[in-house]
């Protein structure tokens, strides 16, 4: 642990590193960079929710002038695999191929036209002659589990499927203790259901890609992706090529929540340059994104909870019933997660979850920002809350009573782990109370009359909800760092972690000037580049700063010894101990030499040497940060609008490595969790087409539709995090809705246990309660 | 037929850039945004192509407009600044610039160059807004990663900036 007084660039509000070529408009995201010449790549896309395609005509497509390739399902390799860009072997099911005889959601892949231009490609798409034998469609996950229900997946070749014939991409069941027991002991049981719907991540930069041949014959793809290894890895897969032979290099990235932790794109464009042999560009337009991008997982959360007359959990059941949509990425791994982020939040001795994953034919879910933590979050708040009110407790005292705290350990952790059996977990380091007073002091609520409106049509409450979240994935997530000594001082940090607009560029380059004493202008970040940078699992997982973090201080301190080795030549016999101070190297006599004056020797004295150190790091450690959401609304009751007027989130994130960006990111996770609570929402018509693919009438929050969140740091020094980090990319996502859901109870006294609360939804509450 | 498909000459134009003049064959069908892009101004993205995201954010004769709603045809003549254009003499920051790198408002950045040319016209039609005018004058501009809160931090501090400057001129 580092005394934070002594620190000198870590815990600094700095700029980030690329804010400068951000605010010029600098060329750095993938589509910028597109070499000339290169040809456009459009997929058809299905009409269909399932269908079977029975014929593709191409011969008038293939007569258009540009026009110079047409691929279908007959022309190209078939090998199941996963989108999930997860490590080797994926725990999600290999159930998707590159081009497929049949279609599973509207959007799913056709065939693919590769033109001179994007216009020709999309001419060419139009010219296209499918005959499809339409099947019948399902797009519940309770429907799709029913006998008769429309089998999804009936192809032999797909692995990893939990039951194909019943539509069950994937199960999980877990039990710590004996909860019927504890149901049978307890002497009140309480149980509700919630259901949460189909969202997307609506990066600003769409998916988008590039390849091409190098010189050498060897292939590259730029891409906008969380996950370059994974992506080089599952290229080479599904295209039959050594993975020697792939280069991924991720630019600048327009935003990922998860969405880019899938390879939706790259599969295809290396085949089709592999195929013609020159550069290819593919791209998502925003509809695109709606009908075949990924979403967050739709579930109904069941709870039953027991408790003891004092109001003491002594059992605790959870079961989820999921729907992946019409391919299982993350199918497996994100409904776990939505029982081990939340689950171990309150203490019990009996403990089940159990969750169903079905596939649907509506678009695909996958990993996206929270990871199944919002839905079981969204659950688990609003039973705890309807429980608390039910005992006539204070909603608070309720909970304070059965948190988990300090010193706890996590019995779910060790069982479920990443689609497998997890770690043990011993809570080290947990600042909830200083969250929840600084959240519940920002929002103290106004209950005043709204001016100009009668005040009894309008209402104001205050409501909360808690979380805690995890740090990485223990066991897996693996992170490299290389750092490289230049003359004058500054240090080359390569790494595999991928900044996808997080800072993670800015935060490992600041901890890296840290150890090694130099300033963060003295550290040039590159990432990442499958041929440069060392291995990194992607950014995903809430994993960057704590895992790959290590891994850079780790590499740093490294540097920092061989440049200790060279200053104690310099000094010669009068070293003796040589302490570090801020840059310089001091012998007990005194005497400083400073890191560049070091690293200018170790080039020209007379031991001349490259230093350039690499570190890696993994750990089963996963120090969960904890959050209190307190948020104050005004409900509408003619319209059944609600508002969010006041809202703070506040997380013990054991140590914010730069606070201005630590505060974005909870700032940007609240926004996002207020969309997801009141506006966001993907409809579907009975045929499966989602009736709302733009970004006119899929309402993500815009600047009006917000207050000024509120964002409180606290931190407490995670032991085993490096300058003490756990995460805070994911967690304030997770409790944004329950907290919404619970100030709508306190204001009208309605129970909402659906999301989102649009207009409509709420009117008809208030109506059915008769407020 | 759709406009792209019909047989239409190829068109030129004249149109002025970031101060540089541009004498360019255009199709009927090609939009400002393709245009500029074309031209070699990347900081134009494409968030949606329908309007509604705001990212490819440029001012037309002064006025910001979403640029994928505009056709090149009709900007023959016309003036046109995008954030690469912004910056003083190509060097010193524009303030507004300057107080979104302070304030730490750009995180994946895609929707920041539009957001600038927005609030570059916002501080131009009202030098002193509160923050709920900021929060109105960019509501067409959809950020995915801030919150907002640290955008309006920044336009805020730049008009605190362009104010101490235009009263240093004055002196």
């Amino acid at each position: 642990m580092t005394n934070k007084a002594d620190l000198r660039v870590v815990s600094r509000r700095l700029p980030k590193v690329d804010a400068g070529a951000i605010v010029k408009g600098a060329p750095h995201y993938t589509l910028d960079m597109v070499p000339a010449g290169a040809l456009y790549a459009k997929v058809l896309r299905s009409p269909h929710a399932h269908a079977r395609i029975k014929s593709i005509e191409c011969d008038r497509a293939m007569d258009v002038p540009g026009v110079m390739l047409v691929l279908t399902h007959e022309d190209v390799p078939r090998v199941p695999f996963t989108t999930a860009g997860q490590n080797f072997p994926e725990p999600s099911p290999y159930d998707t191929v590159m081009l497929d005889n049949k279609v599973r959601l509207v959007g799913d892949r056709v065939a693919v036209v590769v033109a001179t231009d994007e216009l020709t490609a999309e001419r060419g798409c139009k010219l296209l002659e499918v005959d499809y034998e339409v099947l019948p469609v399902v797009m519940d996950a309770r429907d799709a589990i029913r006998e008769g229900a429309p089998i999804i997946h009936d192809e032999t070749d797909s692995q990893g499927i939990h039951d194909a014939g019943s539509n069950l991409a994937a199960r999980v069941e877990v039990e710590v203790g004996d909860v019927e027991k504890g149901f049978s002991q307890a002497d009140q049981v309480f149980e509700h259901t919630y259901s949460v719907h189909y969202v997307q991540h609506v990066t600003m930069e769409p998916h988008v890609c590039f390849s091409y041949l190098d010189s050498s014959n060897r292939l590259v793809i730029v891409t906008a992706t969380q996950v370059p290894f994974h992506v080089r890895r599952i290229v080479a897969r599904v295209n039959q090529v050594p993975i020697s032979r792939i280069r991924v290099i991720k630019p600048r990235i327009g935003g990922g929540f998860g969405g880019k932790q899938e390879i939706i794109l790259e599969d295809l464009c290396a085949h089709l340059t592999l195929r013609t042999g020159k550069p290819v560009v593919m791209e998502l337009k925003r509809d695109e994104e709606f009908y075949c991008g990924r979403t967050r997982h739709p579930q109904y959360v069941t709870f039953k909870t027991g408790l003891t007359r004092d109001g003491t959990i002594i059992a605790n059941e959870m079961r989820v019933m999921a729907n992946t949509g019409a391919y299982g990425s993350h199918g497996l791994t994100v409904p776990s997660n939505t029982g081990s982020k939340s689950l171990p939040l309150y203490k019990s001795p009996n403990l089940r979850y159990v969750a169903d994953v079905a596939y649907t034919n509506l678009p695909v879910a996958g990993a996206m920002r929270g990871y199944g933590a919002p839905q079981g979050y969204f659950g688990l708040e609003s039973h705890m809350d309807e429980i608390a009110h039910s005992l006539g407790m204070d909603p608070l005292e309720f909970r304070r009573k059965n948190l988990v705290k300090q010193g706890d350990t996590d019995p779910i952790a060790a069982k479920l782990g990443e689609g497998k059996e997890g770690f043990e977990r011993t809570i080290r380091t947990c600042g909830l109370d200083e969250c929840i007073e600084l959240a519940s002091r920002a929002v103290p609520g106004s209950g005043d009359t709204p001016s100009g409106i009668p005040y009894d049509r309008k209402k104001r409450a205050v409501g909360f909800a808690v979380c805690m979240h995890g740090t990485g994935i223990p066991g897996d997530d693996m992170a490299g760092a290389t750092i490289k000594v230049n003359e004058d001082g500054s240090f080359n940090l390569l790494i595999g972690a991928t900044d996808l607009g997080t800072g993670s560029d800015t935060v490992l380059a600041q901890m890296a000037a840290e150890v090694l004493g130099v300033g963060l202008e003295d550290i040039i970040v590159y990432s990442s580049d499958t041929d440069s940078t060392p291995f990194d699992v992607g950014a995903y997982g809430s994993s960057t700063t704590y895992v790959s973090g290590t891994a850079v201080v780790q590499a740093a301190e490294k540097v920092r010894e061989r440049l200790k080795e060279v200053a104690l030549e310099l000094m010669g016999d009068d070293a003796g101990d040589m302490g570090f101070d801020h840059g310089f190297f001091v012998s007990s006599s005194g005497r400083r030499i400073h890191v560049k004056e070091a690293a200018l020797k170790s080039f020209y004295g007379e031991d001349k040497q490259q230093i350039a150190e690499s570190a890696s790091f993994m750990t089963v450690d996963c120090p969960p940060p904890f959050c209190a959401c307190f948020v104050e609304v005004e409900i509408d009751l003619d319209t059944g609008r609600v508002r969010v007027i006041d809202i703070a989130s506040a997380v013990d994130l054991g140590r914010a490595i730069n606070p201005t960006l630590a505060e974005g990111q909870i700032v940007g996770s609240v926004a996002m969790g207020i969309g997801y609570a009141l506006s966001e929402e993907m409809t579907f018509s009975d045929s499966g087409k989602m009736l709302n693919a733009s970004l006119m009438d899929y309402k993500v929050p815009a600047s009006v539709d917000l207050p000024d969140i509120k964002a409180f740091l606290v931190e407490t020094d995670e032991p085993s995090g490096p300058f003490g980090v756990k995460s805070v990319g994911e967690i304030c996502v997770d409790n944004v809705a329950p907290a919404i859901a619970n100030a709508i109870y306190n204001a009208t006294g309605v129970r909402l246990r659906q999301l989102p609360f649009t207009p409509e939804r709420v009117l008809n509450a208030l109506k059915e309660a008769g407020v | 037929m759709p406009l792209h498909e019909r047989q239409v000459p190829d068109l030129k134009i004249k149109i002025s850039v970031n101060d540089r003049a541009f004498d360019v064959e255009i199709s009927a069908g090609e939009t400002l945004l393709d245009l500029l892009r074309r031209l070699g101004f990347k900081s134009v993205k494409h968030g949606c192509d329908t309007g509604n995201c705001g990212a490819c954010t440029v001012l037309l004769d002064g006025r910001p407009v979403a640029s994928c709603l505009i056709l090149a045809p009709q900007v023959d003549g016309s003036t046109i600044l995008t954030v690469e254009g912004l910056a003083i003499c190509g060097k010193q920051l524009h303030p507004v610039q300057e107080a979104f790198i302070e304030t730490g408002a750009p995180q994946c950045g895609f929707c920041t160059p539009g957001m600038i040319m927005t609030a570059v016209s916002l501080l131009s039609e009202n030098p002193d807004p509160t923050r709920d005018e900021i929060r109105h004058g960019i509501a067409g501009n959809i950020c995915r990663c801030s919150g907002y809160v640290k955008v309006v931090d920044a336009i805020e501090s730049a008009a605190k900036k362009l104010c101490d400057r235009d009263a240093g001129h004055d002196e």
